[in-house]
């Protein structure tokens, strides 16, 4: 922990920094800090903010001012490798891939990539894709790991309307649409889940740290699954990450 | 319903203050821009300091009162009137039912805040009443009013306990240079000692391009040591980004929650009521101060808060 910086973002909250640069390593970290910081007993902390490689916490100096903040920041980083953090989890996302609706560029991608449909799919649903951080939109993922091989530029001209739960690919990330948006993501499917849900007790279901695992489902799923997000809601499946992954 | 809207003005919006505990997720905190003011207002008409006001740039609204309720008006002077007849700001005041609000031109600052008594019925979501217009979240349908909206009242008063004691000395006075102060940080080291000189030492000018995201300034050119680019972090209420081009934007309440762009500086927090209430061709020029000092000033205010909320115990 020798690199880590605590950053001056005024008088109301600090930026943990870890590293800098966009490593899963460093972001293991920034999670198991956030998830000490949490389990600790230092007062006065609103809210925490993870991001690729660091971690800005927001205080109420009326509670906890600067100075003894810094020093239990300090002691807790210390105390870090004697903390227990639990395995992150993977939430298992559905997707209906290709079709003229839910995934018109899948073809597109196929091509640029040299492989056909079926391959693509594979290759994207192999991967079990880090969840750096959420910012942007509501529930908008900056997800790591995608294979290079399925890598595709962007729409030369962005669509104006992307509805919420498209699967896309631009560059080398991929991720979801968690709310209607223009946007130049190459479509490649659809998940029937709602990524963010206003309403809902939890209103954004992804979180930074957690890893996202695509799996291929049919209209018949797909529909399903619809309809159970309008009904009473439905439950992802996931589980505890292995070790290196699977 | 209690108030219909004739006329939505500028940009006026359902505030509180903020959104809080939602920006991992990449919700915006939202909120009024100047906190201590709208605080202020709430006090006046009786409420809790955290109440939902409505938040008014520039050209403020037509309000026609279709319950009776007492308000207060606070922040920059947009020039307010009931029924044609100057209202004072910073002032509890009794409207009567069919009375209409109307804000004739801004004469100082830029935003102006509404406190009704007993809060306006809006429904809360994820833990606020604050509009996030990007993403249609909070406020009156996600949105900035229109025409024609209507807004109830949740707990109407005719009138509240000490009326005569409600009224306070407005704080906003316009000035030829206004001095926002600043704690460095979090990327002062991306900066030459050159640039951070230029920073402290020039006067900005506040460009057409400001809203409740950021605050577009124009002036002498801040030199990095090697571009503005940064991968991406958190972003504070206040922070100042500068980008390459080396002009600075500082950053308000609709702000994203992360950026790639350096962070030269943040104003404090005491000093947001300054910040709220620039405008375009406005000047401003930046002094650091240590952190410490800055929070000081800030439980000052929140002292003083604490003590006038002492009108309704």
């Amino acid at each position: 922990m020798a690199d880590v910086r605590f950053l001056l973002t005024g008088d109301t909250s600090v930026c943990v920094e870890f590293g800098n640069e966009i490593s899963e390593p460093i972001n293991a970290q920034i999670r198991a800090f956030n998830i000490a910081l949490s389990k600790s007993d230092i007062p006065g902390i609103v809210e925490t903010v993870p991001t690729y490689r660091s971690l800005m916490v927001h205080y109420d100096p009326e509670v906890i001012r600067y100075a003894p903040l810094m020093e239990k920041l300090k002691g807790l980083l210390g105390q870090l490798d004697k903390i227990t953090i639990p395995p992150s989890e993977v939430l298992e996302i559905p997707v209906l891939y290709g079709g003229e609706e839910m995934g018109p560029d899948l073809k597109f991608v196929a091509e640029h990539a040299g492989k056909t449909e079926e391959e693509v799919i594979k290759i994207h649903t192999s991967t079990e894709y880090l969840i750096y951080m959420l910012g942007f939109t509501p529930g908008f993922t900056y997800l790591g790991g995608m294979d290079e091989a399925i890598a595709t530029p962007r729409l030369k001209t962005p669509r104006v309307k992307i509805p919420a739960g498209s699967v896309g690919i631009a560059g080398s990330q991929t991720g979801v649409y968690p709310i209607d948006s223009p946007g130049g993501w190459q479509l490649i499917g659809r998940t029937p889940v709602r990524m963010y849900d206003a309403g809902r007790a939890t209103p954004i279901l992804p979180q930074a740290g957690q890893y996202i695992k695509f799996y291929a489902i049919d209209q018949a799923e797909f529909d399903k699954i619809a309809a159970q997000e309008a009904a009473e809601g439905y439950q992802v499946k996931r589980h505890p990450r292995k070790e290196g992954g699977t | 319903m209690s108030i219909t809207v004739l006329n939505p003005g500028l940009l006026t919006t359902v505030q509180d203050q903020g959104r809080v505990g939602y920006q991992q997720f990449g919700v915006s905190v939202s909120g009024v821009m100047d906190p201590r003011s709208a605080a202020l207002a709430n006090i006046l008409a009786g409420n809790d300091q955290g109440e939902a006001v409505l938040e008014c740039t520039m050209m403020g609204p037509q309000l026609q009162f279709d319950k009776a309720n007492v308000i207060a008006i606070t922040g920059g002077d947009l020039g307010p009137t009931l029924d044609g007849k100057a209202v004072p700001n910073y002032q509890a005041v009794a409207v009567k039912s069919g009375q209409v609000l109307k804000f004739t031109a801004p004469k100082t600052g830029c935003r102006a805040f509404i406190a009704f008594a007993g809060g306006l019925d809006i429904p809360v979501t994820m833990g606020s009443r604050s509009t996030y217009m990007k993403a249609k979240i909070g406020g009156f349908q996600g949105r900035k009013l229109e025409k024609g909206d209507q807004i109830g009242f949740r707990a109407p008063v005719d009138t509240l306990p000490h009326m005569e004691d409600r009224a306070l000395r407005p704080e906003f006075a316009p000035k030829p240079v206004y001095t926002l102060r600043v704690v460095l940080g979090p990327q002062d080291d991306a900066f030459t000692d050159a640039g951070i000189d230029t920073f402290l030492s020039g006067t900005y000018t506040v460009t057409p391009e400001f809203d409740r995201m950021g605050c577009r300034l124009d002036g002498p050119v801040i030199a990095h040591k090697d571009g503005g680019d940064i991968i991406s972090d958190g972003i504070a209420f206040g922070a100042i980004q500068v980008p390459s081009a080396g002009t600075p934007i500082i950053m308000l309440g609709d702000r994203q929650t992360t950026g790639g762009y350096t962070k030269i500086a943040t104003v404090i927090t005491a000093d947001f009521r300054t910040l709220a209430q620039l405008k375009a061709g406005d000047k401003a020029r930046f002094v650091k101060v240590p952190v410490e000092y800055a929070q000081s000033l800030l439980l000052a205010q929140r002292s003083a808060l604490k003590a006038l909320s002492g009108i309704n115990a």
